[in-house]
């Protein structure tokens, strides 16, 4: 073979892999224009998620994930639409999360061109969910995204952006989520989000050590360093972040040469 | 042009999307008799290898499918499904390459499905490869995998052990990958396909 192989041990785990870990940008979606502030030079519209997604997948972004947060009735037309112009301008595979509480709310997305769905709230109220969505459509294409704060000594599922304490330890509910059908987890550390300080790495570990499927890590990405130290210290499979790439704060082709050289398997 | 097999399993929005972004051309296949109206083939597919061949065989197409002398490219289960078994609901399938498609072994410590991009090393003399570059990354989703042999595969990846990610028997090419996701990598794939002989 003439790929090169990183050799990544994590505890327990030792595992020779060409297997690239994932550089995730996430968009904050609302009535089919980005939220969150964007500051690039290149975009004409920064408000355009379509123009966005593209920008990304020209820098080598792995994979796109989009958060809906509109409310209003026409919800799943625009969101429809939004799915079909990212799946006809961009090459990489893409999430859409944000409202989903139905196999039909899954179906339409699939069929416009999505690769996976995530779903929080909906399948900590309704567990059986994700064994229908499943079922449904395969494992592969099920995100179960969980918000989790850290109290009182353990870690707490929250709900609605955080906003809601559930009683549901986030260790039990990442189990139960596996095996109902989770395709892929992807954990939000709420004590990091926002902070810039870094990943959460010691949670991520420890769940990723015990986790029969794909881990995405979210919540703390400040600078290029921080997502050294993530690969490093836990073999999770892909980071996500917002604002560090929305604000050109991290450019993913610096990103992505600085993992290389740390020896970490990354797709240049 | 290209005709896509349409049997219903799984999206093919991502497909023709792929096809429109690289201007190539390509219609349905609902009858036998649309094969003649193109001059190679795609069979799409994701979800249950055997309720995808279910799903084939409810079309009537398998028999044509069998006799096509023209190329044929199948997408990951579209792949699985040119092979004899899968151990997905023990399923028997087309049988048009001799070999098995079996689930990854959890024992190998790896995470199942496989999920991301990983290196892909052709076979020297591998058409489809042609411009891509050796050991490129192609975006894989997968739980079934087809077992590397030294007769049919013409390009393997690595996950936990060496598996097929490309197989050929005479027109007959299956990709474990989707390249209609993998980037410039893919689409320079899909290229290939559209210009073999």
């Amino acid at each position: 073979m003439t790929a090169q192989k990183s050799h990544i041990l994590t505890g327990s785990l030792a595992l020779d892999t060409c297997l690239a870990k994932r550089i995730v940008p996430c968009l904050d979606v609302k009535d089919g224009r980005t939220v969150k502030g964007v500051n690039f030079v290149a975009l004409r519209d920064a408000g355009d998620p379509v123009e966005l997604a593209y920008q990304y997948s020209q820098q080598g972004a792995d994979e796109l994930v989009f958060l809906d947060i509109t409310a209003t009735h026409e919800r799943r037309k625009t969101l429809v639409d939004l799915v079909k112009s990212v799946a006809t301008q961009i090459n990489i595979p893409f999430t859409i999360g944000g409202g989903i509480n139905e196999i039909a709310d899954a179906d339409i997305l699939l069929n416009s061109g999505a690769d996976k769905i995530s779903i929080n709230s909906a399948a900590v109220r309704s567990p059986a969910f994700i064994d229908e969505l499943a079922r449904a459509f395969g494992k592969q294409f099920v995100v179960v995204a969980i918000d989790t704060k850290f109290i009182d000594g353990k870690n707490f599922v929250h709900l609605n952006g955080g906003r809601i304490k559930t009683d549901i330890e986030t260790e039990h509910w990442i189990r139960e989520a596996e095996n109902r059908g989770a395709g892929e987890i992807l954990l939000t550390s709420m004590d990091h989000d926002g902070t810039k300080g870094g990943f959460d790495n010691g949670l991520l570990k420890k769940v990723n050590d015990t986790l029969g499927i794909p881990l995405i890590a979210s919540g703390g990405a400040g600078n290029v360093e921080h997502f050294v130290d993530l690969f490093h210290k836990t073999n999770v499979d892909a980071a996500l972040a917002a604002s560090v790439f929305h604000y050109g704060e991290i450019l993913i082709p610096d990103l992505k040469q600085l993992l290389k050289e740390n020896n970490i398997e990354v797709r240049i | 042009m290209i005709g896509i097999v349409y049997y219903g399993a799984g999206n093919i929005f991502s497909l023709t999307a792929a096809l429109d972004r690289l201007g190539l051309e390509y219609g349905m296949i609902h009858t036998a008799e649309d094969f003649d109206k193109f001059d190679r083939f795609i069979i799409p597919g994701v979800g249950h290898a055997g309720s995808a061949m279910k799903k084939l065989e409810q079309t009537g197409l398998v028999p044509a499918i069998l006799n096509l002398r023209k190329p044929v490219l199948g997408i990951c289960v579209g792949m699985q499904l040119l092979t004899e078994f899968s151990e997905e609901g023990n399923s028997t399938l087309t049988g048009i390459i001799p070999l098995k498609t079996r689930l990854f072994d959890e024992h190998l410590k790896i995470k199942i499905p496989h999920t991301g991009w990983n290196r892909v090393s052709a076979l020297p003399g591998n058409v489809l490869f042609d411009g891509i570059s050796p050991g490129a990354h192609f975006y894989f989703v997968h739980s079934y995998f087809i077992e590397f042999n030294s007769n049919f595969t013409i390009a393997l990846a690595e996950y936990g052990i060496k598996f097929s990610a490309v197989i050929q028997k005479n027109n007959f090419f299956g990709v474990q990958f989707h390249p209609e996701k993998s980037g410039l990598a893919g689409e320079q794939l899909l290229k290939n396909f559209s210009q073999l002989a």
